[in-house]
């Protein structure tokens, strides 16, 4: 899995509260059974004039003028600012991984949905929670000035502003520690593998009736 | 030293260990799978060389893509005619073969939307812990379960180690007090504390629903409500046990028998929250203050009662608040102030996992017998939450009723609810519908959904607008 140990990025606001994971990776893209290509369909329903399906040449799609991601400013942009209950909705991973293709790395906002926040982790996507007003003075300063970036520091758990200011972040340590070492999760569970076979067998005791549900 | 509640008891009967880093290894008692999540969770495990560590404690079915058109399913998988979805559901039927996984094939009688078949079946068994790739697994917490929606890297973990590493969750009990009124029902019952809560206001909480209101409803309402439990931001909302849980449970097809069964239902006594235990957060709502609900904007937290108006954004509690409705109002193409009553339809979904097992067609049923669809309405569709619930509203009669009113009757699946098939709306339609989300596009591209109680969508249908169901007379 992907590490992410620092990040100095162009930022790109997404000014609009409950984003769901509709709306960042409409439902007709789930067919795909591959983890990756849903880059050119990251806000698709905004980003796009038309109808998106599936397999369609994106290059030939007409662009919505108005949408943020359209602007020649924020083109290249690593660092996505957000509001309130980002990734709200469905428990779809293909968000992240739309994110994740497109080439955010990270994604600032007062609150995340839980479920796209365990999802993120997983695609080594840094999700950064700060208070409300410093989410709004990050979005005043990115209309503000062209190009604006951050710089993103995850062992000092720092974000360091153009002019040199700093803003601190909280982060639980479990998920600081899969993003900064691109953890393998499921052998790393495995290390645990006789407790679980102990689990079992000990559950099987007190509960044996989950253990026998005929077969279909 | 206070009691526990119910969800701690889940938690604790399921934990393996505590890690180090404040997580927990859990153990997982059932795993659903359906064709959307799951292909890529399947390669991880071919790639990695890994099996799954128990293949019967899961259990397959192919729901969100699947055509509904009789003459479609007729053919089984090769009748599917969108090529993508096709293979998608062949890659979930090959990938169950492979992995030695039991399947509900698209023609299997017992088919059907995933959290309808589950309990269903009797899989679903008090104080399980159950996931699936899909955020509506909260469903299965009516029975006193601990279920809830995960992404697809942790489907391939479930499949490999039977076990999630989480957090756990902090305690919320949202009580309905006091007794429903009339026609009021449990979409309306979770549509109002969605409302009231917000879509975060559970985030970070497993809800415990309970009070006399909760416990008044049958099984199949109190699915309805924990369905929604996701829509407040909560991954998990679970109904205690009672009499009525074990009833439902019992006798089913993967139900426990004899002296298993006596040991369970002995067993499940147990699974209510303490006397004493004590929630994080309390929540309490007055059962005789919830009227009928629509949802008018682009969040299920966006209801209003029926007998109100689309609210003015002005009148929002805060600035990110007005723009999300000023945003949500020109998405509907609504006026503030407009009443939901005067609100044109254009076509009607009664399905879902919400709302489509036999008693919410029963419900729709009583409201359209004798009447007929109204001349704005382009489509009605009444799409059965499985193959079973299908055969028995056969026997009842209620498809008859459907067609005659002219509504279409379908073959199950997800369907409408988000519109992977063809069963979508056109752009700018308004749909009266029984399913859980309606954000922007949910329902097709440029979609307009207002969510509804089964019977609320057929008098909808049968008016061309909303109306008030307690007004309506029923057979």
């Amino acid at each position: 899995m992907k590490k992410f140990t620092e990040l100095d990025g162009l930022v790109m606001p997404l000014d609009r509260a409950n984003v769901d994971t509709d709306y960042i990776i409409p439902k007709q893209f789930l067919k795909s059974i591959k983890r990756t290509g849903f880059g050119k369909n990251l806000f698709d329903e905004a980003r796009y004039l038309d109808k998106g399906l599936p397999d369609a040449d994106c290059s030939q799609r007409p662009l919505n003028p108005d949408f943020v991601m359209n602007q020649p400013r924020y083109q290249g942009a690593s660092i996505l600012l957000a509001r309130d209950n980002f990734g709200c909705g469905s428990s779809r991973e293909h968000a992240p991984w739309a994110l994740d293709d497109y080439g955010f790395r990270c994604v600032i906002a007062p609150s995340f949905a839980d479920i796209f926040f365990n999802n993120c982790v997983k695609n080594g996507i840094l999700l950064i929670v700060l208070e409300e007003d410093i989410v709004n003075e990050l979005f005043k300063e990115t209309f503000a000035q062209e190009g604006y970036r951050l710089a993103v520091d995850l062992p000092s758990q720092c974000i360091t502003k153009p002019d040199g200011s700093t803003i601190a972040f909280d982060i639980e340590g479990s998920r600081k520690n899969i993003l900064l070492n691109g953890l393998d999760d499921i052998s790393l569970t495995l290390k645990n593998e006789s407790d679980i076979v102990q689990f079992e067998a000990d559950w099987q005791n007190k509960a044996p009736w989950l253990f026998s549900q005929k077969r279909a | 030293m206070s009691g526990m509640t119910l969800y701690d008891k889940l938690w604790n009967s399921h934990l393996v260990k505590d890690l180090d880093d404040g997580t927990s290894l859990i153990y997982i008692d059932l795993h659903f799978l359906h064709e959307v999540t799951s292909p890529q969770a399947f390669e991880g495990l071919r790639l990695a060389g890994r099996k799954p560590w128990r293949a019967d404690a899961n259990m397959a079915t192919p729901d969100h893509n699947v055509p509904t058109t009789t003459d479609e399913r007729s053919r089984g998988v090769e009748g599917i005619i969108d090529p993508v979805s096709k293979i998608q559901v062949k890659s979930l039927d090959s990938n169950c073969d492979e992995f030695g996984i039991s399947e509900f094939h698209i023609d299997d009688p017992r088919h059907g939307i995933v959290h309808v078949i589950g309990p269903e079946q009797g899989r679903t068994l008090p104080g399980m812990t159950i996931v699936c790739g899909d955020s509506h697994t909260s469903t299965h917490g009516a029975l006193g379960a601990l279920a809830h929606g995960i992404g697809t890297s942790e489907v391939e973990h479930v499949l490999a180690t039977q076990c999630l590493v989480q957090k756990k969750a902090k305690n919320m009990l949202i009580q309905v007090n006091g007794q429903l009124s009339p026609h009021v029902t449990a979409k309306d019952v979770v549509l109002a504390i969605i409302g009231h809560i917000g879509t975060a206001g559970g985030t970070g909480y497993t809800i415990e629903f309970g009070g006399e209101a909760i416990r008044s409803l049958s099984v199949e309402g109190r699915m309805t409500v924990c369905n929604m439990a996701i829509e407040a931001g909560a991954r998990a909302g679970i109904v205690a046990v009672d009499e009525k849980t074990i009833e439902y449970v019992k006798g089913r097809p993967f139900a426990p028998t004899g002296e298993l069964w006596e040991q369970a239902a002995a067993a499940w006594q147990d699974l209510v929250s303490d006397e004493d235990a004590v929630f994080d957060k309390v929540v309490e709502l007055e059962a005789a203050d919830i009227v009928p609900q629509v949802s008018w904007g682009t969040s299920p937290e966006m209801v209003a009662p029926v007998t109100g108006n689309v609210p003015d954004p002005a009148n929002a509690a805060n600035e990110s608040k007005r723009n999300n409705y000023l945003q949500a109002l020109k998405y509907m193409g609504l006026e503030a102030g407009t009443p939901i009553q005067s609100i044109m339809l254009d076509r009607v979904f009664i399905g879902s996992c919400t709302n489509s097992r036999i008693e919410d067609l029963r419900a729709a049923a009583a409201v359209v017998k004798g009447r007929k669809v109204a001349a704005n309405i382009k489509e009605a569709l009444v799409v059965p939450g499985s193959g079973l619930v299908k055969v028995q509203a056969e026997q009842e009669g209620l498809d008859r009723i459907f067609t005659e009113a002219g509504l279409q009757w379908r073959e199950p699946g997800c369907s409408m609810c988000l519109a992977m098939n063809a069963d979508q709306l056109g752009e700018g339609e308004h749909c009266a519908s029984t399913s859980n989300r309606n954000f922007e596009g949910r329902q097709g591209f440029g979609g307009r959904t207002h969510l509804v109680s089964p019977a609320m969508a057929a008098a909808a249908a049968v008016h061309g607008h909303f109306v008030d169901i307690r007004d309506l007379e029923l057979h």
